[in-house]
């Protein structure tokens, strides 16, 4: 019978490892739930930490899907995945079955839906954004508040979703710390003479080159970093927006109005990857697909066939995700031998 | 001796090496989320009183912790136990426990009957 894998969702984790295969000789089939490939980095325009450009980034991971061993059927949910005598079956909403020797979970994180978090304003009032529309908004070049003007001061809060035992999710998302600093420097650019501000428990600049961005933008563009937790923002009736927060290495109780607020949020596992791993045992705390082992088989499950790669296992940066990727690929062709 | 107005100051450091900790260890004890803290400040900064006074249990837990226990009798006594920093703790931490119980170690024992209800994890 002829080898053949299925992957599930076309973000980066699903793009490069059917790429990877594809270049191997394996046939590959990509379901993805959207209209489009792409995943979540659809949504970015510059990377951290060095402001890559995403779309270079997507046309380097993306492109490689015009291969002939590649078929990509967007539209399509799996709302099925089980193993049936050593073959996998995939089956979508119409009742199609997908049939494949091995499977690869790439099903991603959806951002975490910052109306859950209502002490924080979000959907309530004006000018309370998430990171995500940070970056829709700065597509055009310009930020603007819902008056029409540029914000003169804004403020960043990080662990919106993350860190947080009163939503569930007591992991940190790990990209957010860099990607507020990131987005605090686009904001410096766009607004020179405008105050940024950032509020954090811990800042974790931990990859490569983020301590030198977080240096930067102290340096180069004055970024206030504030640590403290905001408790509350709420709308002024000239539609800014009014923190409080202790200012916790002050010991103070602090207060502050901004025309804008960003919430950074954080990495939840996407409603495929709860579902698909539910069903097949593989669900792990939170919701995100289980590998079997943290070292030596974070791209197996305890199901013979069943791979997993990238961000519907935890929180990863895309460079982390694209090695995943790589190393799922190749355990999987070691599988099909 | 003539008296020249000089003394020996008392050294501000907080020294580990002879501050009791044993209250604090009984603290979590009895309460055994508050080991979770990360010092965010959200209790304090959603505090009712911490706006009107110096009060700070963020502050009050941290000196219990290092076995600072000089005037904390007084700072908590201005706790209204109305549980908002409980209602926003990101980790879970029984706060409203914590303010009764380090009263209770410091010998508060007039608050001990009025609050038998709110001790807990």
């Amino acid at each position: 019978m002829e080898q053949k894998v299925l992957i599930i969702g076309a973000g980066v984790a699903g793009a490069e490892a059917a790429a990877q295969l594809a270049e191997n000789g394996i046939r590959v089939c990509l379901l993805e739930k959207s209209a489009e490939t792409g995943g979540n980095v659809k949504n970015w325009v510059k990377l951290f930490p060095d402001f890559t450009s995403a779309q270079d980034v997507r046309n380097g991971i993306f492109d490689k899907l015009k291969h002939p061993n590649i078929e990509v059927r967007t539209g399509v949910t799996v709302h099925k995945l089980a193993e049936e005598n050593g073959q996998w079956i995939a089956e979508d909403q119409q009742g199609n079955r997908y049939e494949a020797s091995a499977v690869l979970l790439a099903s991603g994180f959806e951002p975490f839906d910052a109306n859950r978090k209502e002490e924080l304003g979000y959907g309530i009032y004006d000018n309370i954004i998430t990171s995500i529309e940070f970056e829709k908004a700065t597509k055009a070049g310009q930020l603007l508040t819902t008056q029409g003007n540029a914000p003169k001061r804004i403020a960043f809060l990080n662990c919106v979703g993350s860190r947080d035992e009163k939503v569930g999710n007591n992991y940190c998302s790990r990209v957010c710390c860099i990607n507020a600093v990131k987005q605090a420097i686009e904001y410096k650019e766009l607004v020179p003479d405008g105050e940024a501000y950032v509020f954090y428990m811990d800042l974790r600049m931990s990859g490569q080159c983020y301590e030198e961005l977080y240096r930067r933008s102290q340096q180069d563009f004055s970024v206030n970093f504030i640590r403290g937790r905001i408790s509350e923002a709420s709308g002024t009736i000239d539609k800014r927006v009014q923190i409080k927060a202790e200012d916790t290495l002050t010991g103070l109780p602090l207060k502050i109005t901004v025309d804008m607020l960003v919430l950074m949020v954080g990495m939840e596992p996407s409603e495929g990857t709860r579902l698909l791993a539910r069903q097949n045992g593989i669900a792990g705390e939170y919701g995100f697909a289980q590998a079997a082992g943290t070292f030596l088989a974070d791209n197996q499950t305890g199901k013979q066939g069943l791979f997993l790669a990238g961000t519907c296992k935890r929180p990863l940066t895309i460079p982390e995700t694209l090695a995943d990727a790589r190393s799922a690929s190749l355990q999987i062709m070691e599988y099909l031998k | 001796m003539k008296n020249f107005g000089f003394k020996i100051s008392k050294p501000r450091a907080i020294d580990l090496d002879s501050a009791d900790t044993s209250l604090y260890k009984k603290l979590v004890k009895v309460v055994p989320s508050l080991e979770r803290c990360i010092m965010c400040g959200g209790c304090t900064a959603t505090c009712s009183v911490n706006n009107h006074t110096e009060f700070n249990l963020r502050k009050c837990h941290l000196l219990f912790r290092r076995g600072q226990l000089d005037g904390l009798t007084q700072e908590l006594d201005k706790c209204m136990l109305c549980g908002k920093c409980t209602l926003v703790c990101p980790r879970g931490v029984n706060t409203r426990a914590v303010v009764m119980n380090m009263r209770i170690l410091l010998g508060c024992a007039t608050y001990e009957r009025r609050v038998s209800h709110a001790v807990g994890k």
